[in-house]
């Protein structure tokens, strides 16, 4: 009984959360790219989850007939070098970008967030050991580490989201460990502590609620990275493998038919463009909504 | 300010050392025997004996660390797996090539950015403000190698003004570093246009407007004097963002710079490569953040007195 107390401080009444629910879906509403982003993801998501409807067959079969032909009805985003329609692998391959950017997101909430809460919370040796672990990763690019990683792992879809994955986790620890550093500070977590409330009850359900703000505006975000970074290991021929439908390695194979099939490289980069759009936008949407401090 | 880089200096100390034991447990995490991932595919017994021996494969972990510490202290990194050539001759051999485009890229991009956020601050919620800043979330969302081949597309294919990629004159430099700063413009705009906007609304720039000073005046020396920190902080930041890039950009464009490098040494298993040039690459990106570090200090006093 004594251990809830705190949350019940912090919590809002039905009316109230209910009110600020209303305030931030009319502020979204308001918010036309936010919408735009949220829509283009919405695309994409159908689009992968109907892929088997909208492209029937295989995507990855070859038709060495039809190789290289530009867009007509019959393929209107026309075919790469083997003959396959590059619509149909742009639709399949929603799904494995999709399904990378959210592994890659989950492997750096998975490993940072927890970090990050307790480099914050403890301080001291615990602090400095995490935070020094943190600046040597966060000294190389994260597209670099990425690639020194996939050197180490090899390539493929599962080396590929854990490696960009890491690549991730020095940003979350960073990001929650301010966040945390401040919240620790609030009387509502001193009231949990005075009452002998254990740590990782303090952290998971007193701190961690109120650091979600901007850990969902850095997901959203680091979803977009995600594509692009899997995109860019996929394009050097480092990422995800070949028959797959994945879009980087679909325009790196394309580069070699630059200049008699401009069309082969051309409209994967345009998949890529917009949904990283996309979350991009939704990223920026849900900042101005949830975390207006940090407006650009 | 001696003292202020002196401390600097000194807190990159515990980031080199966290470098050196990821580069040392890098080969180690490989499976099978380092000698032989080192000595790469091709190489005989004895190579491997000598590998072995250079590296003291058979003496505890942590004398290993300290003869790689001591090789590194020598910028000894071996040999190339692939050339046999010592990888730091093949580094410096590539580095000026990373160095030229990068800083292009970001004069470029600072050329464009800043200027674009000032007038994005000065003018915001017009069309022009719109307009900057759409095209900064256009770069940001863009993926940089396929913007870089659809620069070839139309200067080298369609309009042959430009070489599509390779080396030798200026013309070679023009599509690679628009195709980078395209990459890192977008950060710098959004950046400017946000410190500028801050610094417009300050008490000191209404003061300056009272005093009757000229409005570009009160733009570049009050307000924009005033936003250069976290201006500076962000370009600071994007150049590793922009050597990120360069491996992208490179392989585009058939640049013979480290990027290039790094990656042909990960498709051809070269680990002594691969060690020195994420080595060198974690370096520039310290070294950067030290100038900028310095700069703040220069720019603002207050900082180095703290």
């Amino acid at each position: 009984m004594h251990e809830t107390l705190p949350t019940q401080v912090i919590k809002n009444s039905p009316r109230q959360a209910d009110s600020q629910l209303r305030r931030r879906w009319a502020k979204l509403r308001r918010n036309k790219a936010a919408l735009f982003g949220a829509i283009l993801i919405l695309i994409y998501l159908i689009t992968a989850l109907l892929a088997p409807i909208l492209f029937p067959g295989n995507p990855s079969a070859p038709n060495l007939m039809k190789s290289l032909e530009r867009p007509s009805i019959e393929h209107p985003l026309g075919t790469d070098e083997l003959g396959r329609s590059i619509l149909g692998r742009i639709i399949y391959g929603s799904r494995v970008s999709l399904l990378i950017s959210i592994g890659v997101v989950f492997v750096g909430l998975l490993i940072g967030v927890p970090l990050g809460l307790m480099s914050g919370y403890y301080g001291g040796k615990v602090d400095f050991g995490i935070q020094r672990v943190t600046d040597t990763l966060l000294a190389f690019p994260g597209f670099l580490l990425a690639l020194a990683l996939v050197a180490v792992l090899g390539v493929g879809l599962k080396n590929t989201i854990i490696s960009v994955g890491i690549s991730m986790v020095p940003i979350y620890i960073r990001l929650v460990r301010g966040c945390t550093l401040s919240v620790k500070e609030q009387t509502y977590v001193e009231a949990a502590r005075a009452m002998g409330t254990r740590d990782v009850t303090i952290l998971i359900r007193h701190i961690l609620p109120n650091v979600m703000a901007p850990i969902t505006i850095q997901t959203s975000l680091g979803m977009g990275t995600a594509i692009l970074f899997a995109a860019g290991l996929g394009f050097l021929g480092l990422g995800v493998q070949p028959p797959t439908p994945e879009w980087g390695t679909m325009l790196g194979s394309g580069r070699a038919y630059l200049f008699n099939a401009p069309h082969v490289a051309t409209f994967p980069g345009i998949a890529i463009f917009f949904a990283v759009l996309g979350f991009n936008l939704s990223g920026d949407g849900l900042r101005d909504i949830l975390d207006p401090r940090f407006k650009l | 300010m001696f003292q202020y880089i002196l401390k600097r200096l000194l807190s990159t100390l515990p980031v080199l050392l966290g470098i050196s034991l990821l580069l040392f447990f890098m080969l180690r995490m490989l499976p099978g025997d380092p000698a032989q991932v080192l000595a790469g595919q091709m190489a005989s017994p004895e190579d491997i004996k000598n590998i072995r021996q250079q590296l003291g494969l058979d003496k505890p972990i942590f004398v290993q660390y300290g003869i790689f510490l001591s090789r590194l202290a020598k910028l000894d990194l071996g040999r190339s797996a692939r050339t046999q050539n010592p990888v730091i001759k093949e580094i410096w051999a590539r580095l000026p090539n990373t160095v030229l485009l990068a800083v292009t890229a970001i004069t470029l991009a600072c050329l464009f950015g800043i200027p674009a956020g000032i007038i994005s601050a000065v003018r915001p919620y017009t069309w022009i403000d719109y307009l900057f800043t759409s095209m900064a979330l256009f770069g940001i969302s863009m993926p940089v190698f396929w913007l870089g081949l659809m620069l070839i597309v139309i200067f080298s294919l369609v309009l042959h003004w430009l070489p599509a990629g390779g080396i030798g004159s200026w013309k070679h430099v023009i599509l690679p570093s628009f195709t980078l700063a395209a990459f890192v413009v977008a950060f710098i705009t959004r950046i400017t246009r946000a410190s500028m906007i801050e610094t417009l609304s300050q008490d000191y720039t209404t003061t300056a407007r009272s005093k009757g000073l000229k409005e570009q005046v009160v733009i570049v020396k009050h307000a924009l004097k005033n936003a250069l920190i976290p201006i500076i902080t962000v370009v600071g930041l994007q150049f590793g963002l922009l050597l990120g890039g360069a491996v992208l950009t490179e392989t585009v464009f058939a640049w013979p710079g480290l990027g290039r490098l790094i990656v042909d040494s990960i498709l051809a298993r070269d680990y002594p490569v691969i060690q020195g040039t994420i080595l060198i690459f974690g370096l520039l990106y310290i070294l950067v953040n030290l100038v900028v570090d310095l700069l703040y200090a220069y720019i603002d006093p207050r900082i180095r007195y703290a």
